[in-house]
């Protein structure tokens, strides 16, 4: 293969996973308790695809790779700081309420256009990347509707593994039931990849990326249109919080076949 | 929604109170600490809290504190330094760095993120900064490049080793620290070929050296044992130099574990262009172009600001997890179900815990107000400073004593120009003038020099005594759990790390030696009376920040000075005088507790002014500022109490009190004398009482030591200590709003680092 992939990974931001968080009502629907003001992070799945992105696109040679972000610009700003510093790309932001309440159709819309509109993209190499699910709500559909939008049929979710072959097909694995993964061969981009979590670990910051990724992250930031989300036909009867089970025992020095034996008879016992 | 403010019913007011809705994040800390335009510190400060609340976190969960040596484990935290960019900070982008300009801030900032989790970590961190300071601030242009580029990580298929620095002034006993005029280490011409480059034999013990246990390079503070050397000097050893290299034995410390710690033996020859900023030749004898003093001051007033901070980082660390203690504490117990107040408030309920927590909080917010505040400083002042060295080289003026001579002559221009830009409205002349006195370096270097040598020592003193104490109190809110190693935000260790941070890189008498000097400096007064002058104008437009008793108190401060100066004790003794430290040392402590909450004051002003550009925080700015302003007032309230008991101690602590068979005592007269002349002026016998000692009818004298002590000459400091006293008014008003603020803020869920 000539040339590398145009990669375009669709994220959003979400609250601190530590964060408490706390469902309430607004008169313009369901919020979180404070949401504005709690630390954000990159949606750890999407954080998953950036970094599966960063590691193909430093593989295959002439590869670039951008992130298009929706959420409140200052809110993205600060994520930046951390995500700028991991991985080189380029921003693509979108200026637009971010969180588990939108309406995911809507949100690919927002994320369709703004991919259409980078300029030089080549869509004969276009692999869009983003989370399979996400840590705000999971709807789970956002990645499948920016692919139609985009009119890319070629789709995949979650992806735990893609390997790219000298005449430019590739292969994915993705996950299916019972721990198993469905081994799918594609002959050519553009597609589009839903990943779960890949086998990456999160690479460490890096100023000398970050510093030179907000040459251009800045300006994107600065220059993000205000969007506003639609949600025509949308309404929430009952927002709540995963009941929370939580047996914590702090031990200490317990030996893994221990741990493993506890694991398994609880399993039993639950059953 | 739920609504972020609480209506208060008091008699028949009601008043919307804005509720501090979440501990303040980076958005609110960015704009305090003025780094909310700098992405490349904002990156250095993700980097550093990257490494300390994973990697350092962890060592620390492990028991990796639990060990004098330094492990292979330990050693890993430098290559997290290294890859998250944290030992680039200190460099230029041509050594490898990614900041430009001055990196105070930046270092400053890194070292609290660091010690938010482990005082070690943040000192093995900047131990290798501290070894380049010297290089860094006096080194040649070769020097610098050679060690700086030495210094940065390695890139990308590099097989070089980096450059691991250590710094060697302490000696061994019984030259420990404290007197850093006098060195053990000696330096002596070992070859001197006729054309060629000198060899020196360098000498040196070291004592409580970091980064001992790994370090390829020492800057080392050297005298003169050699007719043939001038002097003292630093200089460059390396652990491949001939000789003798020895590490030495561990120091066996109760704290800072994951930073190493040694007393090496170093007997070293190296040759003459390692004296550290290099060395001129006249008759024959070598000529250091700068003796170890002029090295270490340059180094220590920049590096003891981060050390400050690292305590102060410690109190903000200790807020959250103290908070969750307090309210889980009864959960689990009998009589507590959820939405009881047992259950959600825990301790909370009682409003000591809430008024101490304050106190911890309150004192490590105005640290790092001040501590911030003096690495901004710093950052401005550096390029004026390299300008000066500049000036000066050309002059060929570079000893101390050659430079303070001259400088002494713009001191009066640093003034004029204080009172200048202090005027909010200036004629076209006073314009012109002030322009005129700001293009010239040295009066813009005597004006931020007199606050800069005020501020180092005081960050560093005030931060780390008073801190250090106020972490016993945040050890003591988490009952017997804050004494155990398993206590979230690891507060035990913090409390015993803060006290080596109190003692390292000059003990707390340093400090306050160095301040009983540098806060007499005309320059920095002048500038004293302007911020007072400051506070009075932000007093009138904020009432609420304490600012008008800060400035009371400033004035109490100033008042004091002027009386100790010339006053003298019972015996006929000085009061302010060198060896007298009693006063000194004292009125520096008085002036630290002022300065700080001066920086708390501004910085929160800053927060209201610029946080209402930042839409992250338009839900929950109201909140925060109302909380910052309430603790601000609390804090400016124990800062005044602490510095007007201090003055009052000094100027009554020194007059002997009279006694009743003293030659001059007629303060005391008898009740029938006060009686009659009431037919004459009716109500003096009780003004009399109230005022002095009277004598009644059936006694010769009170029941008391002796008359009560009259002052004389000191009406003015009396009337501005009963008006300091009232201006606390409302203080613990203040104090009871944060203090309602604590029970409502939303905390994480848990710590985000581990246990």
């Amino acid at each position: 293969m000539s040339k590398g992939y145009h990669i375009v990974v669709c994220g959003g931001i979400v609250p601190d996973p530590l964060q408490r968080l706390e469902p309430v009502s607004t008169p313009s629907g369901p919020a979180l308790r404070n949401e504005m003001m709690l630390p954000a992070v990159l949606d750890p799945w999407a954080a998953s695809a950036l970094y599966e992105a960063a590691a193909l696109a430093k593989k295959m040679p002439e590869s670039k790779v951008w992130l298009v972000a929706a959420g409140p610009k200052a809110k993205l700003q600060q994520v930046m700081m951390v995500t700028g510093q991991k991985v080189p790309f380029e921003l693509v932001a979108i200026d637009a309420p971010a969180g588990g309440f939108t309406e995911s159709f809507a949100v690919a819309g927002l994320l369709a256009a703004a991919i259409k509109s980078i300029p030089g993209l080549d869509y004969s190499r276009l692999l869009v990347f983003g989370g399979w699910e996400s840590a705000s709500r999971g709807a789970g559909s956002t990645l499948q509707a920016v692919g139609e939008l985009l009119e890319i049929s070629a789709q995949f979710q979650g992806v735990d593994e893609l390997a790219v072959a000298e005449d430019g097909s590739f292969t994915v694995l993705e996950r299916v039931e019972g721990g198993r993964h469905q081994v799918s061969k594609c002959s050519a981009a553009p597609a589009v990849l839903g990943w779960a979590t890949g086998n990456l670990a999160e690479p460490p910051n890096n100023p000398q990326v970050g510093m030179a990724n907000m040459r251009a992250i800045m300006p994107a930031l600065q220059k993000a249109k205000a969007e506003k989300l639609s949600a025509e036909g949308l309404s929430f009867q009952h927002v709540a919080l995963p009941a929370e089970q939580r047996e914590t025992r702090i031990v200490k020095d317990t030996p893994v076949d221990v741990i493993a034996n506890e694991i398994v008879d609880w399993l039993r016992g639950a059953n | 929604m739920e609504s972020n403010v609480v209506v208060k019913e008091s008699g028949t007011q009601r008043a919307a109170v804005p509720v501090l809705q979440t501990l303040p994040g980076d958005d609110v800390r960015q704009i305090m600490w003025r780094y909310a335009d700098r992405y490349d510190i904002q990156m250095a400060v993700q980097s550093a809290r990257s490494v300390a609340r994973g990697p350092v976190a962890r060592l620390v969960a492990e028991g990796a504190r639990n060990t004098h040596e330094w492990t292979e484990e330990k050693s890993r935290l430098y290559d997290a330094f290294d890859d998250s960019g944290i030992t680039a900070i200190f460099l230029d982008p041509e050594h490898g760095g990614f900041i430009e300009g001055p990196k105070n801030l930046a270092l400053a900032l890194a070292a609290f993120e660091l010690a938010w989790v482990d005082g070690g970590a943040a000192t093995c961190s900047l131990a290798t900064n501290l070894a380049l300071s010297p290089i860094h601030e006096r080194g040649t242009q070769e020097q610098r490049t050679h060690y700086m580029a030495g210094s940065a990580p390695r890139k990308p298929g590099e097989d070089r080793i980096p450059y691991r620095g250590a710094f060697a002034l302490t000696e061994p006993l019984p030259y420990v620290g404290v007197e850093t005029s006098m060195l053990s280490g000696k330096i002596r011409v070992a070859e001197w070929k006729e054309g060629g480059e000198p060899v020196l034999q360098v000498e040196k013990r070291g004592r409580f050296i970091t980064n001992i246990a790994f370090a390829n390079f020492v800057t080392a503070a050297v005298a003169s044992d050699d007719p043939r050397i001038k002097g003292s000097c630093m200089v460059i050893l390396e652990e491949s130099d001939p000789g003798l290299f020895d590490r030495g034995a561990h120091t066996k410390k109760l704290v800072h574990q994951l930073s190493s710690t040694g007393d090496p033996v170093l007997n070293l020859k190296v040759p003459a262009s390692r004296i550290i900023g290099g060395y001129t030749i006249k008759d024959g004898v070598i000529i250091p172009r700068f003796a170890h003093g002029d090295v270490i001051e340059a180094v220590f007033r920049r590096t003891r600001v981060p050390v400050g901070l690292m305590t102060s980082a410690k109190l903000l660390s200790a807020v959250e997890p103290v908070i969750r203690y307090q309210r889980q504490r009864f959960r689990g117990a009998e009589g507590g179900s959820p939405g009881s107040p047992r259950y959600e408030l825990g301790l909370q309920q009682k409003e000591d815990t809430l008024h101490r927590l304050l106190d911890v909080w309150g004192v490590g917010e105005a640290g790092a107000s001040f501590g911030f505040f003096a690495s901004r400083m710093l950052d401005e002042f550096d390029p004026i400073e390299r300008e000066k060295d500049r000036i000066f080289a050309e002059q060929g003026k570079e000893s101390a004593r050659a430079q303070m001579k001259e400088l002494a002559r713009f001191e009066p221009l640093a003034i004029e120009l204080i009172a200048l830009e202090a005027k909010k409205v200036r004629t076209a002349e006073e314009e012109k003038r002030r322009e005129e006195l700001l293009a010239q370096p040295l009066v813009r270097f005597a004006q931020l020099d007199a606050q800069v040598n005020v501020y180092g020592p005081a960050v560093k003193l005030w931060n780390t005594a008073v801190g250090a104490t106020m972490m016993r109190e945040a050890v003591n809110l988490m009952g017997g759990y804050g004494i155990t190693e398993d206590c979230p935000g690891f507060v035990g260790q913090k409390w015993m790390d803060a006290q080596l941070e109190a003692t390292y890189e000059g003990p707390e008498s340093v400090q306050r030696r160095q301040l009983s000097v540098t806060m007499l400096n005309e320059v920095f007064l002048a500038q004293l009376r302007v911020w007072l002058k400051e506070m009075r104008e932000i007093g009138r437009e904020r009432a609420g920040t304490g600012a008008c008793a800060l400035a009371t108190g400033l004035e109490l401060w100033l008042k004091t000075l002027e009386y100790l100066q010339s006053a003298k004790d019972a015996s006929g003794g000085r009061l302010y005088s060198n060896n007298r430290q009693g006063v000194t040392f004292a009125l520096a402590d008085a002036l630290c507790w002022l300065l700080s909450s001066r920086s708390l004051i501004l910085d929160v002003i800053e927060l209201e002014e610029r946080g209402v550009e930042n839409p992250v925080l338009a839900e929950g700015l109201d909140g925060l500022v109302a909380f910052y302003t309430d603790l601000s007032h609390a804090q400016v309230a124990r800062s005044c109490g602490e510095a007007g008991r201090i003055c009052a101690e000094l100027i009554y602590g020194y007059q002997r009190h009279p006694a009743w068979d003293d030659a001059d005592n007629n303060g005391s007269c008898r009740a029938q004398d006060a009686d009659a002349l009431d037919a004459i002026i009716p109500g003096i016998g009780a003004g009399v009482r109230g005022y002095g000692d009277v004598l009644e009818m059936d006694e010769l004298r009170p029941n008391k030591a002796g008359p009560c002590f009259v002052p004389h000459g000191i009406d003015g400091f009396i009337r501005l200590r009963a008006k300091l006293d009232g201006c606390l008014c409302g203080c613990r008003l203040a104090k009871d709003r944060a203090a309602a603020a604590l029970t409502k803020v939303m905390i994480p869920e848990t710590l985000d680092y581990p246990i």
